[in-house]
């Protein structure tokens, strides 16, 4: 695989905020990521930095190779659909779509007018009174027509209903199945987006702690529920990410799959296994709210990938 | 419509299988693409060409190049045997361990079985 993206020791300090905290990742050439974690977490960081569009404290970044500070070869190979971009007071749609066009290379027009049309937004309305929906859209349409080779989606669907939203990842899907490319697609909706990403990149507290695929990523949790004195008996020892009890029965989430005998056994002592969803997987990975024990999880799930 | 558990690619294969099993994807005749597949399912293309690949490996869809996916003669015999083969302990057992729990012999099961069966194809259904 080729990587189009490479990341080494990337850190980035506000202040007495650590926002990215030494990370290293490489992202391979047309394959479509989820780019996962909660609010705060520094995605919009890491995106701003490979796009340019912010400077790192230290640490190296490498798109196509080479440095995209400055670098009109590097970012015009790159768009970037900012969740809340923003654009000069008076322009319209028509005016950023019009921008979009002189500047990515492989602007496809017949898209864009058909996005429009199925979006419904309104071109000659100022930016400034859109709804948060259309506004949405403006960027949807850009990120999808500049066919750009690394396309990356922040949060792109604020707004959008769910007819709308489908709609995107409809396009998006059909879009890159013909052309394929590179986008990093950065979501709250997990499940949503579950089948439509080819690998997933979580990153918590600055730092990622799952780079897989998603395929991967969905064996690696297991869910045992039933009489809590059995449960506990059968998950002793395991790397249990979240435990929950009602009255006598328990259900517990556990790092790891379970082999067939396992698996029989479990079933002959009346436990039901269930999968554990991409969402629950990282909404267990990444909530330790307020403690201080960040990087914990992280180590755990590491450990499991490699 | 998609179920979790299973990895996706081994479902869609299913989905392809179950088509073939059911004569809705004839053999000799063209199998949908892994972008149609992808597109429909709504599914990542290379889920869809994972679970195609799989059933490329066993024979039960064929690759031309430059046209498309076929599936060839043979495959809906082959996936038949398989099944059946698979039968016994993918019904058959579960059936009759629950029986055994609430109080059924393998007689009873029988002429349970046969009752219905009878009283299915009376009515014309053959599959529930």
């Amino acid at each position: 695989m080729t990587a189009v993206i490479e990341v080494q020791g990337l850190t980035k300090r506000y202040k007495d905020t650590l926002a990215l905290d030494a990370v290293s990742f490489a992202i391979e050439k047309d394959t479509i990521y989820g780019f996962l974690g909660r609010n705060g977490a520094g995605k919009t960081t890491a995106m701003s930095i490979l796009t340019a569009q912010n400077f790192a404290t230290s640490g190296s970044v490498r798109v196509f190779g080479e440095d995209p500070y400055e670098n009109a070869r590097v970012l015009s190979r790159v768009c970037f659909v900012r969740e809340s971009q923003k654009y000069p007071d008076d322009a319209t749609a028509k005016h950023a779509l019009a921008a979009a066009r002189l500047f990515f290379p492989h602007w496809d027009q017949q898209l864009a007018d058909q996005l429009i049309d199925e979006f419904q937004l309104p071109l000659r309305t100022r930016i400034k009174k859109l709804s948060r929906g259309q506004l949405s859209a403006v960027g949807v349409i850009i990120g999808l027509a500049s066919r750009a080779e690394i396309t990356f989606f922040d949060e792109p669907y604020l707004g959008l209903d769910a007819v709308a939203r489908q709609i995107f990842y409809d396009r998006l899907l059909a879009d890159y199945a013909e052309h394929p490319r590179t986008i990093l697609l950065s979501s709250h909706l997990i499940d949503e987006v579950a089948n439509l990403v080819e690998r997933v990149l979580v990153i918590d507290h600055g730092r990622i702690i799952m780079d897989e695929t998603t395929e991967d990523a969905l064996q690696k949790a297991t869910n045992l529920v039933g009489p809590a004195d059995a449960v506990d008996a059968f998950t002793r020892g395991r790397e249990v990410i979240h435990r929950e009890s009602l009255g006598r029965v328990s259900s517990v989430t556990f790092l790891g799959t379970l082999t067939a005998a396992e698996r029989s056994e479990v079933s002959a002592a009346g436990l039901e296994l269930a999968p554990v969803s991409l969402q629950q997987l990282i909404v267990r990975s990444t909530q330790h709210a307020g403690t201080s024990e960040q990087g914990a999880p992280a180590a755990d799930l590491k450990e499991v990938a490699s | 419509m998609i179920e979790e558990g299973k990895p996706l690619f081994v479902q869609i294969a299913e989905r392809i299988e179950d088509s073939i099993v059911d004569g809705s994807l004839p053999e000799r005749s063209q199998a949908p693409s892994t972008n149609e597949l992808a597109a429909f399912y709504r599914i990542n293309p290379a889920t869809a060409a994972k679970g195609v690949a799989m059933l490329v490996d066993k024979s039960v869809l064929e690759k031309r190049r430059g046209i498309g996916m076929f599936v060839p003669e043979g495959a809906r015999e082959l996936l038949l045997r398989e099944r059946r083969d698979a039968f016994a302990d993918r019904y058959v057992s579960p059936l009759i361990d629950e029986a055994r729990r609430i109080g059924l012999s393998p007689d009873d099961l029988a002429a349970l079985v046969r009752e219905h069966g009878a009283r299915l194809t009376e009515t014309g259904r053959t599959t529930s």
